[in-house]
């Protein structure tokens, strides 16, 4: 059935409602509402007040009784509302949340997911926007996934309301309603910390998640078009941890490396890629690693964002440098 | 001078006066059970002074003494059922004693290795972020509602995580979700340097109860009997549906915030030795001696005993191995990355180096 990516989301919470009676669904006006992006979309009407509510509008307290609940044996979903607002509840989830299976040494598993929309390019206010990965990555103990397309959402979601530990589920907002795809009514999983070879090829390789696998796509279809270039755009899916073997599989191909992402550039996932490259193939290198990524600064207001997010016209340029003779 | 500010109108709940004589209802609970949980209170205090002389020779880590809490930390979790829950700070070892997390497991992770509560004792490790462990309680709570299960959960802080916005999160959706918990303030004055008025101007941190349409009470904490008796209402309360609780217990921390701090900085002596007249261990010897469930020689022989306890605990704790150099590992995720594999290999090549000499 052709879904957008809310259709694939709401469906796949459905469908984890249906089978695990220890599924919860909490946040801020996800009942009657359906989420302010409606996600969740029916959900209270179809399993009841009980399993999917709203919560008063504290984010601490959400993620902070979600581990309650997670500890005690069920599987709360929680929605952030927006990606900048996890910084509210910043230490429940790094301090808390991550750390509770190692602080029990091992007596106590937080099974949690935190749903929370994120990415630029819709005009939104300030700190809706944000691309929040990067902090994650030194908060130990999270899985942390992107997903690029609805067929992707739903299985990746199903394999994250699965895992013991928590995961953060970021869902790009430009992503929701842009596109419909071929995805399956039934349940499936995609395997969490496993990359998708979105497009193979041969002369550079262009590592991206969430919207920019779209972006990558352009500029890959504009650099074969220009330069004849043969590029292999590879969807990280899972940001934390990182597919380290499709990476290196595909610059040892290629020898050639693009990463693109919008959350700034410093300590950030390309940074990680970047490291995992010189870890693993730095002699198959012909060219630095590329990063095209939002800048070090903060995500900035509406009428400027477009010169923020990376474009097609900028992974673009970066694909002609590496190429470069 | 005190600075406890409490509003002159406002009496903390009392069974057992400062004299230990009975000026309330006795609670319904047996002479055993009793003597019991008097026992239980020098173990808290055995446990802390023992804790604190390893501690002295470099043989455990940083501590929080709870001495002058015990009938606190006792009484709050003695009418605790097997399948309740407790969140606590670090001030309540007394209260995972009773609710019984092993001696030798509480002592061992004071030599600077994480501990495995059993998980039959529902006992979250002890929190060290202030005020952060209420919403877990709250969320513990309200999982036994959404599945079913006669559980109560009791979250505890200090007066300082009073000024949280967890603290005052969490009350709040114990209210709104009517959660099964009962939410505890262990009021001993000081939040390391700053005293009590600091945190707050309300007469008592019990008056934040009803703003968020929670029952509360403002209980002495050093009454071992009023707190048993709040608390064990509060939880069966909480337990047959009729929502959560605030309880306040004022008491006085007698000893340091840890073994690396020096109260002698911040406040009088004579501050300290009003509270002390007020021991909660000697409040209830007196009882228990008036009402002929202890005798002088029977209180000389139950105070050997537990030393000796905390002494065979302590052995067992020292003689424990400890844990392998990548054990920090362990526990992470469960499924380690390849990159993570990878760095617990990376660790255990250099401890083999180290244990060869050659580090």
């Amino acid at each position: 059935m052709q879904m957008t990516m809310i259709e694939a989301l709401n469906q796949a919470l459905a469908l984890e409602l249906e089978r695990d009676p220890r599924v919860v669904l909490l946040g801020e006006d996800i009942g009657p509402n359906g989420g302010v992006f409606r996600v969740t979309e029916r959900l209270q009407e179809k399993f009841g007040e009980r399993r999917v509510f709203d919560t008063p509008l504290a984010e601490s307290a959400i993620i902070g009784t979600s581990i309650g609940m997670a500890v005690y044996g069920l599987r709360p979903i929680a929605e952030i509302q927006f990606g900048g607002f996890l910084f509210v509840c910043m230490n429940q989830l790094a301090s808390q949340a991550a750390r509770i299976r190692f602080r029990s040494a091992g007596v106590y598993t937080c099974p949690l997911v935190v749903r929370a929309p994120y990415g630029g390019g819709v005009r939104t206010p300030e700190l809706h926007s944000d691309s929040m990965e990067g902090l994650f990555l030194q908060a130990p103990g999270f899985k942390i996934v992107m997903p690029s397309n609805p067929y992707d959402a739903k299985g990746l979601l199903a394999s994250a309301v699965a895992d013991p530990d928590p995961v953060l589920f970021l869902e790009h907002i430009k992503l929701y309603r842009s596109f419909r795809q071929e995805t399956p009514e039934d349940h499936y999983m995609i395997p969490l910390g496993k990359a998708n070879v979105v497009q193979e090829g041969s002369d550079a390789s262009v590592f991206a998640y969430g919207a920019m696998v779209q972006t990558a796509l352009e500029a890959a279809k504009s650099a074969q078009k220009e330069m004849g270039t043969s590029v292999e755009v590879i969807d990280l899916r899972t940001v934390w941890p990182l597919d380290e073997d499709a990476i290196a599989a595909s610059v040892e191909k290629t020898g050639r490396a693009i990463v693109v992402h919008e959350a700034p550039r410093a300590g950030g996932v390309g940074a990680e890629v970047t490291a995992v490259i010189n870890e693993r193939c730095l002699y198959s290198l012909l060219k630095p690693v590329e990063r095209v990524t939002g800048y070090d600064t903060p995500y900035p207001a509406p009428g400027q964002e477009d010169y923020y997010v990376p474009s097609p016209a900028r992974v673009l340029a970066a694909l002609k440098r590496v190429m470069e003779p | 001078m005190t600075t406890q500010q409490i509003d002159p109108g406002m009496v903390a709940y009392q069974i057992l006066d400062e004299e230990g004589k009975l000026v309330g209802k006795m609670p319904d609970i047996s002479a055993e059970r009793l003597l019991t949980l008097y026992r239980m209170m020098h173990l808290g205090r055995a446990f802390s002074n023992k804790i604190i002389a390893l501690q002295r020779q470099g043989r455990a880590t940083t501590f929080g003494s709870l001495v002058g809490q015990e009938a606190a930390a006792v009484g709050l979790a003695a009418p605790l059922q097997p399948q309740d829950w407790l969140a606590t700070s670090y001030r309540e070892i007394a209260s995972l004693i009773v609710k019984g997390v092993p001696l030798s497991t509480l002592i061992y992770s004071f030599r600077g290795f994480t501990p495995a509560y059993p998980p039959e004792t529902h006992c979250l490790p002890i929190q060290i972020v202030i005020g952060t462990q209420m919403l877990h309680a709250v969320g513990l709570g309200m999982a036994a509602k959404i599945a079913g299960d006669p559980a109560v959960a009791v979250g505890v802080c200090g007066d300082g995580g009073t000024s949280e916005g967890d603290f005052n999160e969490a009350l709040n959706f114990a209210g709104v979700f009517q959660a099964p918990v009962v939410l505890v303030v262990q009021n001993n004055g000081w939040a390391i340097s700053v005293p009590r008025r600091r945190q707050s101007a309300a007469p008592t941190f019990a008056a934040r109860g009803p703003g968020f349409g929670v029952p509360s009470f403002f209980v002495d904490g050093n009454d071992l009997l009023a707190v048993y008796d709040v608390m064990s209402q509060t939880v069966e309360r909480a337990r047959s549906g009729q929502g959560p609780a605030l309880v306040e217990l004022l008491t006085y921390r007698i000893g340091a915030h840890t073994t690396a701090d020096d109260p002698t900085r911040y406040r009088d002596a004579a501050e300290v030795e009003a509270w002390k007249a007020k021991d909660p261990i000697k409040r209830m010897r007196r009882f228990l001696i008036e009402r002929d469930l202890l005798s002088e020689e029977s209180d000389q022989q139950l105070v050997a005993e537990v030393e000796e306890e905390i002494n065979i605990a302590t052995s067992e704790a020292l003689s424990m191995p400890a844990p392998s150099p990548d054990a920090f590992f362990d526990y992470t995720t469960g499924d380690p990355s390849p990159r993570q594999q990878a760095q617990r290999e990376e660790v255990l090549r250099f401890a083999n180096q180290q244990k060869d000499g050659r580090g």
